[in-house]
């Protein structure tokens, strides 16, 4: 088995200072193993995105230790997140989050241009990635003129640019009809196949099943369930 | 209603540094503005005004009380033309010399004769006005004019040849309109200030119906003259000359506070809209939730009128009181060049300047919140929100753009990728690119930052060029050392100086640079209708910083240099020959060039008066002597005075006078600039909030792909360099081509005119850093909202619709 690539260790995370506030995230404990598909199931206001974002090192835990590829996220400064973020995370949205007045082939070489890479091997590699994910005749258009399923492979593209050891995406068929979700489905599936790791959050539990061989579910930021402990008890600590 | 007034108070209360930026935006604007137009009114006919505040008289009149009774004098109220009167005062005029404490004049020297009046400071005409210290408390006490005292505040003037020899103290300066005497004191003070076997002059005061014009006054003059038995009345003083000083003076103020007052004018109203239509704009998606709830579009319209009229009303309210707190010193010191008239800002413009600022401010809001009112409640909700759907770039851009410009939004898109190809850090053309989101925003306040670079030019320039022509104006008073007959009461000024004898001591002494001599002459010009004083000049005086406003410096005998008043007297021009006469001989020279001076003078090489025998007012010649560099000055003067006493003549460090008028001017612009800048300033951090404000999701989006704070404040700044650069590039010209009016309407006030040299103050040392001047102002004002752009939460601007 691989080594764990995220670990996560009695993660809080409470959003109000206030005494009396809930927390998003209560002492949450999780291993994500390298090449891993995990899906993270919950009811809506759960702590799913809270987790991911964590994780993604958008935002820091309130007590708890985050660590990703040997990155301690939780001790970084901004400057330190924006390199983590931009080196190992890649980031699906719900609603895509293309930037509206780049092109498509822009948009997907924003990480790349962010880290300071050269701009032909990085065109290089959005084309090749373009293709790969099949919206290469969209390259000059505008994210505005695309259909969802589209959109969310551009979205994709761009996450995958930096080649990041973690691909993080929230729910990323919440916003498509069934046809462009299978899509999206299949896609994320084929990554994980070639040794990608995901984390998926969503409320679509075919897509859970179809792409994650782990799932679990959060309630009210603590561990309700997950598969991976219940084949192989005390497996996963 | 009150959902209304709720809707209004929450939309400010919301965005609170918005509305802080607006409040300051109005603030510094109106407090511009209130200056601004404060001092244009100011310096138009302040005379007229203080004329009207004091009661100034017409004439200033002295009888000799031996030649009519009392009832005679004062039946002379009811000559034809008076309207009013005041008098009788005693008045004696005098000779003191300066007493053992004085400065300036040394200890005992003569003062011009003066005429005294004992009066109180208040009277039926000719109020006075304490401009310095306090008015006469009893005898041994004395009030000169201010700007026409031989003597500081506390110094003393004696009169030894009157019994007892008294004192008087200088206690204070005051103002009088009306210039109606040299200087007061106490009634009681006459008596001991009279020579013996004299009496005193009776003094009255008139002001009459017509006195307009210099006939007019002539005419009153002659009725008060035949009201009085003959030889009664000795002497009539008029308001003339007190009222042309003044307006000369304040007339060369005009030019350039005007282009201030409209540069600042302009850049306000520029900026205030802005602000406000930004405002208005940034809250078209709540304008949608509103109406979705049932607001009309009036009651829309007007929440936003009223949400902007709300920051600006304080604001103005600050600026007016700004303005006025401003004026204090600021008037302060243009009163002491203007000697009076300026007692702060009128109400009605402290009216009217807040009544134009809140109307341009619901003006500016009306239209976009009457836009936002109309607009379609889908669209307004769709506004700003990134969420599917194939509209939604139109959406954005819906409150700004009609649709249907795909022509130009497409020339948009092109430009946005040639900068996007740009060999630049990403961050960095994402930067550039920015003010394409809302052109006409960031077109507005480039002309705004345009405006101030365009200020600050014009300011220095102003500042430059008054510094240098002053330096021409003071070419006279050169030289850090300087020989002259000794003034002092006991000797006797030399009759005969022996030139060669000073200029051999002044040669031989270490330390010696170069030097000249001056001397006034009795030569006249032939057909002068001024009355022009010929100087003759010895010695080597092209160091002496003496400015030619066109020709050249006379190079011998044969030549002379005119000033201004000359060649308007006589309607002369440089290359016109004259004939310079004096006892009877005469010898021609020709102009060869205009000299920079306020006075009447033509000067001469002393060679060109050996025709005419040469004769010069010797007691009166100087010697200007410029110092090697390192030369200890007091030690040369002491070593100096030393070889120069025995020749009748003394040596004294040179002096150095402030001119208060461009030290008031030079105020004036610096505080001018400075408001402008700021409005400029929070013209652009205006501009940077909302566009940050606009763009924080997709600010967000770029954090979550790894943007570093760093690059996000490159990116916010860079997004302000572009307008910067290109502002630099037209304000500066603009502000050269302002300082080349202003300067000469300047300068034709003061009633010279300009050498070149004073205009082109404008060098690539001086172009390169103002050019700059708009970037760095543009980088000042985005820096803070940078900064709070890097340190916006990702989750938060992602979670931000
Ligand atoms: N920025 C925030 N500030 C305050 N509270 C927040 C913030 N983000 C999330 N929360 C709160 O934390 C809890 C967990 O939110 P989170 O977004 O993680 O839920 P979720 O599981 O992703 O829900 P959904 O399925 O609706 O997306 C919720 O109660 C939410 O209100
Ligand atoms: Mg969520």
């Amino acid at each position: 088995m691989n080594a764990p690539i995220i670990r996560i260790r009695g993660v809080s995370k409470t959003y109000d200072r206030s005494a009396a506030a809930r927390p998003a995230l209560a002492g949450l404990d999780l291993e994500v193993r390298a090449g891993e598909a995990l899906a993270v199931l919950g009811r809506s206001g759960s702590g799913k995105s809270t987790l991911l974002n964590l994780i993604a090192g958008l935002d820091r835990p309130s007590e708890g230790v985050v660590e990703v590829d040997g990155v301690a996220v939780h001790e970084l400064g901004e400057a330190a997140l924006a390199e983590y973020r931009r080196r190992r995370i890649g980031m699906v949205f719900q609603f895509f989050n293309l930037l509206d007045d780049l092109d498509v082939e822009d948009n997907v070489l924003l990480p790349a241009q962010l880290a300071g890479m050269r701009r032909e091997p990085a065109r290089a590699r959005a084309g090749e990635l373009l293709e790969r994910l099949g919206v290469a005749r969209h390259a000059k258009a505008f994210p505005g003129r695309l259909s969802g399923g589209e959109r969310q492979r551009v979205a994709v593209a761009r996450a995958l640019m930096n080649r990041p050891p973690v691909l993080l995406a929230d729910e990323p068929t919440g916003a498509l009809d069934t046809a462009s979700a299978a899509d999206v489905r299949d896609l994320l599936r084929g990554l994980n196949e070639e040794g990608q790791t995901v984390v998926l959050v969503t409320h679509d539990t075919a897509l859970a099943e179809a792409c994650a061989r782990r799932t679990i579910e959060l309630l009210d930021g603590r561990l309700v369930r997950d598969t991976a402990a219940a084949a192989a008890p005390g497996g996963a600590r | 209603m009150s959902a209304l007034g709720k809707v209004v108070r929450a939309g400010v209360g919301r965005k609170r540094v918005q509305t802080l930026v607006m409040v300051l935006t109005t603030m510094a604007s109106v407090t511009a503005c209130v200056l601004a137009v404060g001092l244009l009114v100011a310096a138009r006919g302040p005379y007229q005004r203080s004329f009207a505040d004091q009661h100034g008289a017409h004439l200033n009149v002295l009888y000799d009380p031996a030649a009519a009774s009392p009832a005679q004098l004062a039946a002379a109220a009811h000559a034809p033309g008076v309207t009013a009167s005041a008098g009788p005062y005693a008045a004696v005029t005098v000779q003191p010399r300066a007493g053992e404490d004085s400065s300036i004049p040394p200890p005992g020297s003569p003062l011009p004769a003066m005429t005294l009046v004992g009066r109180a400071q208040d009277g039926p005409l000719d109020g006075l006005r304490i401009t310095m210290g306090r008015w006469v408390a009893g005898p041994g006490e004395v009030v000169f004019p201010d700007g026409r005292s031989p003597l500081a505040v506390g110094e003393s003037l004696r009169f030894p040849d009157l019994p007892g020899q008294p004192t008087l103290k200088v206690v204070g300066l005051a103002s009088s309109v009306s210039w109606s005497a040299d200087g007061w004191v106490a009634p009681e003070q006459l008596a001991g200030l009279t020579a013996p076997g004299t009496t005193p002059a009776a003094q009255y005061l008139y002001r009459f119906a017509h006195a307009g014009t210099d006939a007019e006054l002539e005419a009153d003059h002659a009725a008060l003259a035949a009201a009085v038995p003959a030889g009664a009345l000795t002497r009539a003083t008029s308001y003339r000359p007190a009222q042309q000083e003044a307006d000369r003076t304040a007339s060369t103020f005009v030019p350039f506070v005007t282009a201030f007052g409209v540069l600042g004018l302009a850049m306000s109203v520029l900026i205030i809209g802005v602000v406000v239509s930004g405002a208005v704009t940034a809250a078209t998606r709540r304008i949608g939730i509103l109406k979705s709830l049932g607001f009309t579009p009036a009651q829309v319209a007007r929440a936003y009128v009223g949400q902007a009229l709300i920051p600006a009303g304080i604001g103005t309210a600050l600026g007016v009181l700004g303005g006025n707190l401003l004026a204090v010193p600021v008037l302060g010191i243009a009163r002491k060049a203007l000697r009076g008239g300026l007692l702060g800002i009128p109400l009605w413009v402290d009216l009217a300047v807040p009544a134009a600022a809140l109307a341009a401010v619901a003006g500016t809001a009306l239209v976009p919140a009457l836009r936002a009112g109309r607009l379609r409640t889908v669209e307004a909700l769709a506004v700003g929100r990134t969420a599917p759907g194939g509209k939604q770039a139109a959406a954005r851009r819906a409150p700004g753009r009609a649709p249907g410009r795909a022509g130009a939004a497409g020339l948009l898109a092109g430009v946005r990728n040639a900068i996007g190809r740009l060999p630049v850090p990403r961050s960095l053309s994402l930067g550039l690119a920015s003010p394409l989101n809302r052109p006409g925003r960031s077109a507005t306040t480039g002309a705004a930052v345009v405006l101030g670079t365009a200020g600050v030019t014009l300011c220095v320039g102003l500042t430059l060029s008054l510094g240098l022509l002053q330096d021409g104006l003071e070419a006279g008073r050169a030289g850090e050392v300087v020989v002259q007959a000794p003034i002092e009461g006991t000797t006797k000024p030399p009759e005969r100086v022996d030139e060669a004898a000073v200029a051999r001591a002044i040669a031989a002494r270490p330390g010696t640079r170069a030097w000249y001599s001056s001397v006034p002459t009795p030569v006249a010009v032939a057909g002068n209708t001024g009355r022009s004083e010929v100087v003759a000049f010895s010695g080597d005086a092209s160091w002496s910083g003496y400015q030619l406003v066109s020709g050249r410096w006379f190079r011998g005998a044969g030549e002379v240099v005119v000033g201004a008043a000359y060649l308007r007297a006589n309607q002369a021009k440089v290359g016109d020959t004259v004939t310079l006469t004096d006892h009877g001989r005469t010898t021609p020279a020709t102009i060869t060039g205009e000299v920079l001076t306020t006075g009447d003078f033509v000067y001469v090489d002393r060679a060109t008066l050996a025709p005419l025998g040469g004769t010069v007012a010797a007691e009166a010649i100087s010697f200007r002597i410029d110092l090697e560099p390192g030369t200890d000055a007091k030690a040369y003067v002491d070593a100096l005075d030393g070889a120069v006493r025995p020749l009748g003549l003394g040596a004294e460090p040179g002096e150095r006078h402030i001119n208060i008028v461009v030290l008031a001017m030079n105020t004036l612009a610096g505080t001018l600039t400075l408001l402008l800048s700021v409005v400029a300033g929070l013209g652009v951090l205006n501009t940077v909030l909302l566009d940050t404000r606009e763009r924080v999701h997709d600010l967000g989006v770029l954090k979550a792909l790894g943007m570093s704070p760093r690059q996000t404040v490159g990116m916010v700044l860079t997004s302000v360099c572009g307008s910067g650069l290109v502002a630099g590039l037209i304000g500066v010209p603009i502000g050269i081509a302002v300082h080349h009016e202003v300067m000469p309407a300047m300068a034709r006030a003061a009633g010279v005119g300009v050498p070149d040299g004073d205009l082109g103050v404008f060098e690539p040392a001086v172009v390169g850093p103002l050019i700059l001047g708009g970037l760095v102002l543009a980088l000042l004002g985005a820096v803070l909202p940078a900064t709070w752009a890097a340190r916006t939460r990702t989750v938060t601007a992602l979670r931000t619709e």
